[in-house]
């Protein structure tokens, strides 16, 4: 059982940064606290094994845990002003798409004080209904409620007016396409006895105030677009006039009128009225998303901002848990490049916050390891064996749950990954590394890590690769995605060669534009994983720590964006497959992603081209056919996700193909936008393009490309004690690739 | 999550695959032996058998899950040293929930 979590807020840092370290205990224990070095994160006795190397360090000691909550759930909230702190009798309106209508009490828009159970809420009622909440601050709270059920995933206006002078509360909820024999709308009006108190509280969208640590409960799951506040009950004739431009007999009484696709990449919901009553929106809810007015004419918002004006809530969105700092380490400058982590050590647990450390300037070795730190949000607290759906069918082998994945089932604060459903049933499209990403730690498995073995999947078993790079003494640094996509081509440009991660899939433009500069440039790259370079994310201009993933048209999805919300809110690109988007991997890295499979990995057997004297340094030593028939990733080097080349799909005509992998099993089956067709025979037993190819290709300026096209390649490295066909030819490459000398062609 | 699949186990035409899983419960698969698994390895969240882990690389525990993210998974009075032989548990539970028969082939004969 987990006891322990935390999450530093920088993931990269460089000597003389400081990381601060955020935990929360689930008792209030003490707990050890120590600075390691991770070489090997792999904890399968019949591999290397685990290895860390401690360090001396000022944050070495005891220290006494608490437990810190994560509060879920995101909202929109405009401080108390005069214009609302006001109000007497009022009219609020917004159209509304309800994704869970029937889940319980919900808040729309509310002014509310817990405390003495002042203002009013616009709700969703345990019914599933739109109604009004009253309080007159001494107990008294009158409810009045359409008494209709909403339809989920259907456009309503919805509104309420109450006249502090008589009483009067008029509720409504009108579905903009009506259905036959369907009776979801309605008009209700009551004379209230109780009257409505004002209080200092926040009007808040979404949410509503509760006795919670947050403050805030009832969170809404679905869309809001167009929220209006009026300073006076107004009838329904003027209600629908609120919803474009405001007619002027009603401009006088506009209190704030909220207009969400201003802005769509930032945390403020503008009020476009004259009080100017800016919102913040809190725990990033989707934004960019189809509006109750979206034609379906045009695809991309940038068009016309105007039909994207919803925002999408969740209960269970989160962003930065927000946790006080346990302690916080200035990075020594004696300290080399590397994976570092604060251990917390209990008696019952162990907890590893890591955080890489980067060379100092002009102190860059001739190697960079870059981890896929983007792709680690993508899958970072993923529930794909507890909730995920068809893992087993997929694998063809048992869900194997791990104590972290227990936990993050007991605790849905945590939040998911960009895999994962939001409780309403739409896709996660953000994924923040500001919380604990509990699966992307030292020794911990993976649902998609293969059968049996060590079953590592991104962060553990891209230490495969150190723990070679350690045996074999290569000096060498780490990199982050992180921070490759806020320096640049600088951050790569001192380096000879560039090394991937096992499973680099997401990369933002600005990270793909680093890479292949650096590769144009005379880099020399290693790619040594499979399924990289497939979808393209962003990270958020302004708030550090999170990615945006649009799910569209194809590619393995694990939910689909919707139509009309292609388009990335944090970089207003459109979002999808690179090779959708003009850049085919292959044409990258020579290979992209052709078939996928979770149970046992194969091997590769080497092919004409290999023979040829331009590529003999890639197998010299190597007297097997046979390459990566042993490992610790599903036992082999050819597996999970593979790639191949073909000029079909942009792998450059000087490519050489060494070796390709056969003998999958069926359950490696290719990968949507391989086929057009419905058709037969589409897995690996039947169809040639579920393998992976191993190429090798020369770039201008004596720049190379060496692709293996696996995940499973890096378990492998260490078989044998390192002496094995896939250690000798990446070693082989690796030298080869240090030496300057052009490459012969 | 794909949906179920619409073949019905047969107790005795699907006998033999049953026996080619008990010798190889993991890797390649006659296609007769894929359509069996398909039923039973895409059986719904509530109530699927899942293999906790106890201690790592060395000891498994089965249960089920709920079905509802939240609510815990039931662990099971079974206990697992070596992966494959679960998954021979598992598919015997299985044979049995789905034809309402015991499968008759011994694990030793299997394996």
């Amino acid at each position: 059982m987990l006891t322990i979590t935390g999450y530093p807020d920088r993931i990269y840092a460089h000597p003389c940064d400081t990381v601060k370290f955020m935990v929360s205990c689930e008792t209030p224990i003490t707990y050890r606290a120590h600075l390691v070095r991770i070489i090997c994160a792999d904890d399968n006795p019949k591999g290397p094994g685990y290895k860390e190397e401690e360090i001396a360090s000022e944050i070495n000691g005891e220290y006494q845990g608490r437990k810190q909550h994560i509060h879920a759930g995101s909202y929109v909230t405009v401080p108390d002003a005069r214009p609302l702190s006001r109000l007497e009798s009022f009219t609020v309106q917004a159209f509304i798409w309800p994704t869970t209508p029937q889940k319980g009490k919900q808040g729309l828009i509310s002014k509310w004080s817990a405390k003495d159970n002042s203002g009013f809420a616009l709700i969703i009622d345990e019914q599933g209904s739109i109604a009004l909440e009253i309080g007159d601050g001494k107990g008294a709270i009158e409810r009045v409620s359409v008494q209709r059920v909403l339809q989920l995933k259907r456009w309503y206006r919805v509104g309420a007016a109450y006249d502090a002078t008589t009483g009067t509360i008029l509720v409504y909820q009108l579905p903009l396409i009506p259905v036959p024999e369907i009776a979801d709308g309605g008009t209700i009006e009551k004379t209230s006895v109780v009257r409505m108190a004002k209080n200092k509280s926040a009007l808040v969208f979404a949410a509503m105030a509760a006795p919670t640590h947050s403050g805030l409960d009832f969170y809404y799951n679905g869309k809001i677009d167009g929220p209006r506040l009026t300073s006076r009950a107004l009838g329904m004739f003027d209600c629908e006039a609120l919803i474009d431009q405001i007619p002027q007999r009603l401009i006088l009484d506009i209190v704030g009128q909220w207009d969400f696709s201003r802005k769509m990449d930032s945390q403020t919901a503008y009020d476009i009225s004259v009080n100017r009553l800016h919102g913040n929106v809190v725990n990033f809810p989707a934004r960019a998303m189809t509006g109750r007015n979206w034609s379906g004419e045009i695809m991309n918002y940038n068009e016309d901002p105007s039909q994207w004006g919803a925002i999408h809530f969740h209960d269970d969105d989160v962003y930065d848990a927000g946790w006080d700092a346990d302690f916080s380490l200035t990075i020594p400058a004696a300290l080399k490049s590397g994976i570092y982590a604060a251990r917390l050590r209990s008696d019952d647990d162990e907890e590893h916050i890591w955080f890489t450390i980067g060379p100092e300037p002009d102190k860059e070795s001739e190697i960079a390891l870059l981890l896929p730190t983007a792709s680690y949000m993508a899958y970072g607290n993923d529930r794909l064996g507890m909730d995920g759906g068809g893992a087993e069918l997929l694998n063809d082998i048992l869900n194997v749950i791990n104590p972290h994945e227990i936990f993050l089932n007991d605790h849905v604060e945590y939040g998911g990954s960009l895999y994962d459903a939001h409780s309403d049933g739409s896709g996660i499209c953000y994924s923040s590394r500001l919380r604990p990403l509990v699966n992307m730690r030292p020794k911990r498995q993976g649902t998609l890590g293969g059968f049996g073995g060590s079953k590592l999947w991104q962060f553990p078993a891209d230490t495969h690769i150190t723990d070679w790079l350690e045996a074999k003494n290569f000096n060498y640094d780490v990199l982050t995605d992180d921070e490759l996509h806020d320096r640049g081509y600088q951050l790569l440009a001192p380096y000879k060669v560039l090394i991937s991660g096992t499973h680099p899939e997401y990369w933002s433009t600005e990270m793909w534009d680093a890479f292949d500069a650096f590769r144009q440039r005379g880099g020399r790259i290693m790619y040594l994983g499979g399924d990289g370079w497939y979808w393209r994310v962003a990270y958020h201009p302004d708030y550090p720590g999170i990615v945006e993933l649009r799910r569209t048209e194809s590619g393995v999805r694990a939910w689909p964006a919707a139509p009309g919300e292609y388009y990335q809110s944090f970089d207003r690109r459109q979002g999808g497959l690179w090779s959708r988007l003009g850049r085919p991997p292959h044409g990258l890295v020579g290979v992209g992603f052709a078939a996928q499979g979770f149970d046992i990995s194969s091997y590769y057997k080497r092919l004409p081209d290999s023979y040829k004297p331009e590529v003999r340094f890639v197998f010299e030593g190597v007297g097997d056919e046979k390459i990566g028939d042993f490992g610790l990733i599903g036992g082999g080097a050819a597996g999970l996700e593979v790639d191949r080349s073909g000029a079909d799909v942009g792998t450059p005509s000087n490519a050489y193909i060494l070796a390709r992998s056969e003998n999958h099993t069926n359950t490696y089956l290719i990968v949507p936008e391989e086929f057009l067709e419905t058709a037969p025979g589409l897995g690996a037993e039947e169809n040639v393009l579920a393998r992976a190819d191993i190429v090798f290709f020369t770039m201008p300026n004596d720049g190379a490309v060496f692709s293996v096209g696996s995940i499973a390649w890096a378990g492998s490295l260490s078989h044998n004690n390192y002496r094995n066909n896939v250690s000798q030819i990446t070693e082989n490459v690796l030298l080869r690739f240090l030496d300057p000398t052009p490459f012969a062609t | 999550m794909p949906p179920p699949s619409i073949y019905r186990v047969d107790p005795i035409r699907d006998l033999p695959f049953a026996a080619e899983f008990m010798k190889k419960p993991v890797g390649h698969h006659s296609p007769g032996l894929q359509r069996v698994l398909h039923v039973f390895r895409g059986e719904p969240l509530k109530d699927k058998y899942v293999l906790v882990t106890v201690k790592p690389h060395e000891q498994w525990q089965l249960a089920r899950l709920s079905g509802e993210r939240g609510k815990p998974l039931t662990r099971l009075d079974a206990f697992y040293a070596c992966l494959e032989e679960a998954e021979r548990d598992v598919f015997r539970r299985r044979w049995r929930d789905v034809t309402g028969r015991e499968l008759a082939i011994p694990a030793e004969a299997g394996a």
